[in-house]
């Protein structure tokens, strides 16, 4: 049985006078994202919403057959802005299909490196891209009341942050004339440093490999870290209070607000942050050293963690066609029949796909995507369900919040939330965070998630700095464990990409890539109805979405709609890693004009 | 004596320049993010007027954007109709070969209004590439393929000028602009930039490119020549394992065959790189690349050979050198705390009593 995540849309009536919008392409996310909407404009509503995207590249084809060592080379440049999450999650897959496992330095530094991923990334998109969804030009144009108000709304926080009404905020964060928004562009250059310390370039790195890295662990490499890390930390304790301030405004200014992008909490997260002590990355031990990570994976359904085991969350992944330009594989071989601890793996689990593409006109009826749909398969219930991220933070927090493990001096787990403790700085006192499990899984939480996960990046890169140190204070300096390339093997990688969960399968035979499957968040978040109809996570948090612009249906710019589908941090090139693109538009649609800006 | 014109006083030939960044080719969306990173200049010296004699600089481009959808595709538009000149095109992204199948498509950017279709990213480079000022390829995979392009591939993709045609000439003159990496180094993207937003202002030259239309001040070098652990390689120490300091080609470098500059300029400001911070260099710059460079953890065949010739001559001047570096780390014999001077010093009236 499919699960029907959002009570369905009915098939719009005569009496619904329904507006046929979109938006090609939608800017400010990574990748050629296209959004198509039906808009009933009387009842201020989006009725129905596809999701599309326009660009096919084919990794999963041309990595067959090339050295496996070969494979986190090749599948970083998937993505342009977490190639470094695909690199290390590839990495990963690898370790455990030639069998190696790192010294504890090569993890550390690892980790420090994707802890900069996180803290750039999350930056970068939170403040110059989110962000000018809520800045003061473009509130102007879409609800001026809302800007009215902000000017006469004092910050609760303006002495953590220094500005005084929301409106000051809002200027703020107008794009290159706004402080906020040069700032955080320098911030993230700063992370990106530290990134560069660790992992040698950013975007694609150069010194991740199986077996550890090339990175010369040195005190100086670990001390231009950890004080370039120290400004960050002294910004976070300004900018979570300052997104609180935001985001709480936004609720308050426009009531009813918690309903834009809200969907039924269906939150996956694959963990963050192997623990050297603890992974050796052998799959049969992968439940334990899955719980040990810094940040606890974990599925979520409905509020209740159902499972925090990697194993099982392997082994529920189902991708399924429907909507998507693919035929199914039924004529292809499996590959892995049975898991290394003997548990039957599916035919459409990852490791026994076979990507076969069939382009063919697009038809919102019919076949619209080049995106799969990755879903999980509750075996308690039987549903394929399709989970989101959260945009990464969201479903991060939620997970480590409910399993209770995560306690390392900076950061604790408490079943209701997670505390995170940024030390003094150098005009700022220690200061104690707290997220707490929202009420909702909707747009606003998704992207006050993201700040808060910014602050939990710092506090684990303090702890990871801490333990590199004493690495090599003890003169533990190797970073790398020879390995021979087996001729048969599988592997598969779990990690959390910035915007959310990031799997890699391997398949090895007579030495080579027989079959390789990355699954990254946007697929999950980005998929197109599935062989039962559920629709996609994108495309049901805008479905029913009330909408509170303010504009008619002839100036209407669509604010709640790309604020709900940037919440989930779209990467269209991790989405369509292997085929994206659309057949062609069947529909007549209209799409809105506006004046040339700026 | 004349007053020098500086630049704060010329004005420039043209006013405003638009810079359209296509992101669609097929690509990571890395160039874009990369060049994020760059501050020598960054973005926003370029976009708010932060370096002198510019004209008004107006950057198009989706990651970036103000704008959504036609709102975007207007500058789109404008630019086919001759709206927007003069523009830089710079475009992202391996070009895909819309001619091997028959119907659908690789890549596209926007929706045709009048019929609903999307627009391929080639449409756009053949509406486009006649009025632009000048055409840059932006990464690997834009200037010769990249790793899109690689064998087994189902795109049939290529670089820009393989699509344009090497001979091609923008309407000002300009070759296609050439300026790789994966993704590219971020300076060298802006630095590039600046010199063609000169140039158009009329206050450069005509930008010298070697016969790969590559930048000759940033690719003229190869990453070798401007590795600081040549010097290892010169006394034929060489790693054999990955995380040591010493020379990486026995580990798969391809430094020493590869045209880049990222081990003179580091990734950002000096800090990161490829060799010179452990990572072995995989040509990614290179028109062969990845193909030529694959597997990239082996030794390049090249490298085999010139390490064993490098070796006797190394290891001799290793040895000497150690000889030398032990004498020159002992401080002269004459620093002492003792009663005696021995430095050759002979004094006149303070000499100590015995």
């Amino acid at each position: 049985m499919g699960t029907v995540t959002m009570p369905e849309t009915k098939a719009p009536t005569e009496s619904r006078r329904l507006i046929e919008m979109s938006w090609d392409p939608i800017t400010r996310v990574v990748g050629s994202l296209g959004i198509h909407t039906k808009i009933d404009f009387e009842r201020r509503a989006v009725a129905e919403c596809y999701a599309t995207s326009s660009i096919f590249r084919g990794y999963s084809i041309f990595m067959q057959g090339k050295d496996p060592r070969d494979a986190h080379f090749i599948s970083s440049r998937i993505c342009g802005i977490c190639g470094d999450n695909h690199a290390t999650c590839s990495v990963y897959a690898q370790n455990m299909a030639f069998g190696v496992r790192p010294p504890s330095m090569a993890e550390w530094i690892i980790n420090l490196g994707e802890a900069a991923e996180y803290m750039f990334d999350h930056c970068l998109f939170q403040d110059n891209l989110v962000a000018v969804d809520f800045c003061e030009r473009m509130v102007q144009e879409t609800n001026p009341a809302v800007l009215h108000k902000a000017n006469r709304t004092e910050a609760p926080h303006a002495s953590a942050h220094g500005y005084r009404t929301i409106g000051d905020i809002m200027r703020a964060l107008n794009p290159f004339s706004g402080e906020l928004y040069r700032e955080a562009l320098q911030m993230s250059r700063l992370c990106r440093e530290m990134f560069c310390l660790m992992e040698g370039r950013h975007v694609h790195p150069s010194t991740l490999y199986p077996g550890g890295v090339g990175t010369v662990p040195s005190i100086q490499v670990f001390t231009d870290y950890l004080t370039r890390l120290m400004k960050y930390v002294d910004y976070m304790k300004r900018m979570v209070p300052l997104h609180d301030d935001l985001f709480n405004f936004i609720y308050d200014a426009m009531p009813g607000y918690e309903q834009v992008g809200k969907r039924r909490i269906l939150l996956a997260c694959w963990g963050a942050w192997n623990d050297p002590a603890v992974c050796d990355y052998d799959y049969k031990r992968m439940a334990d050293w899955g719980r040990a990570m810094y940040v606890t994976p974990g599925i979520i359904i409905d509020g209740r963690l159902v499972t925090n085991n990697l194993v099982d969350i392997n082994l529920g992944i189902r991708i399924l066609l429907g909507s998507s330009f693919y035929e199914d594989w039924t004529a292809s071989p499996t590959f892995v029949s049975h898991d290394p601890l003997g548990n039957p793996v599916d035919r459409q689990h990852p490791w026994n796909q076979t990507t076969i593409p069939r382009p063919q006109s697009r038809d919102f009826k019919s076949r619209y995507s080049w995106v799969m749909s990755p879903r999980w398969y509750n075996k308690e219930t039987g549903d394929y369900l399709a989970m989101d991220t959260g945009g990464g933070p969201l479903a991060r927090l939620w997970s480590t919040a409910l399993s209770g493990l995560v306690d390392f001096g900076y950061v604790k787990a408490t079943g209701q939330g997670v505390e995170i403790r940024l030390p003094k700085t150098g005009l700022k006192p220690e200061m104690k965070l707290e997220w707490k499990i929202p009420p909702w899984s909707n747009t606003i939480e998704r992207d006050r998630a993201r700040s808060y996960f910014q602050a939990y990046a710092a506090a684990a890169a303090l702890y990871f700095v801490e333990q590199a140190m004493k690495d090599v204070y003890a003169g533990r300096s190797r970073t790398f464990t020879e390995f021979e390339v087996p001729n048969d093997a599988i592997g598969c990688g779990f990690h959390e990409s910035v915007r959310g969960v990031l799997s890699h399968h391997m398949v090895i035979r007579d030495g080579t890539i027989a079959n390789y499957h990355p699954y990254p968040p946007t697929p999950w978040n980005a998929s197109p109805r599935d062989i039962y109809g559920t629709p996609g996570p994108y495309e049901d948090a805008v479905q029913n979405s009330p909408l509170f612009e303010e504009s008619s249906a002839e100036t209407f710019k669509g604010i709640d709609i790309m604020r709900t589908v940037r919440s989930f941090d779209p990467c269209l090139p991790c989405g369509v890693h292997m085929y994206t693109g659309g057949g062609r538009l069947i529909e007549a649609r209209h799409s809105p004009m506006f004046g040339v800006q700026g | 004596m004349a007053i020098p014109t500086v630049l704060a006083d010329r004005e420039p030939d043209v006013k405003e320049v638009h810079v359209l960044w296509m992101t669609s080719g097929l690509s990571c969306d890395g160039d874009t993010i990369s060049t994020t990173n760059a501050s020598l200049p960054s973005i926003e010296d370029v976009v708010m007027g932060n370096i002198p004699g510019l004209p008004k600089v107006s950057l198009h481009n989706p990651v970036l954007a103000y704008e959504a959808g036609e709102e975007l595709m207007q500058f789109w538009y404008d630019a086919e109709q001759g709206k927007l000149d003069p523009f830089l095109l710079v475009i992202e992204g391996s070009i895909p070969n819309e001619q091997i199948k028959k119907e659908g498509y690789w890549a596209a950017m926007g929706t045709d209004r009048r019929t609903g279709q999307p627009i391929t990213t080639c449409e756009w480079i053949d509406r486009l590439a006649p009025k632009a000022w000048g055409v840059v390829a932006a990464g690997t995979c834009a200037t010769y393929g990249g790793v899109h392009a690689m064998t087994g591939n189902p795109t049939g993709c290529m670089g820009l000028a393989d699509y344009l045609g090497w001979q091609w000439r923008s309407k000002a003159d300009l070759p296609v602009v050439n300026v790789p990496g994966c993704p590219v180094q971020p300076d060298n993207m802006m630095e590039t930039l600046l010199y063609l937003l000169y140039e158009a202002a009329g206050l450069a030259p005509m930008i010298p490119l070697d016969e790969e239309l590559r930048p000759t001040w940033l690719f003229g070098k190869t990453v070798h020549e401007g590795c600081d652990r040549a010097g290892y390689y010169e006394q034929a120490d060489f790693s054999h394992e990955y995380g040591s300091p010493k020379c990486l080609v026995k580990t798969g470098c391809w430094g020493p065959v590869a045209n880049c500059n990222v081990t003179k300029r580091g990734w950002m400001d000096g800090v990161g790189g490829c060799p010179n911070v452990g990572g072995v260099c995989i040509g990614c710059t290179m028109p062969g690349f990845p193909d030529k460079f694959m597997p990239f953890m082996d030794e390049p065949s090249g490298a085999r050979l010139s390490s064993i010739a490098v070796a006797s001559y190394g290891t001799t001047i290793r040895t000497l050198r150690g000889i030398t570096n032990d004498t020159v780390n002992k401080e002269p014999k004459w620093r002492h705390p003792t009663t005696e001077l021995n430095t050759g010093y002979k004094p006149q009236y303070y000499e100590s009593e015995k």
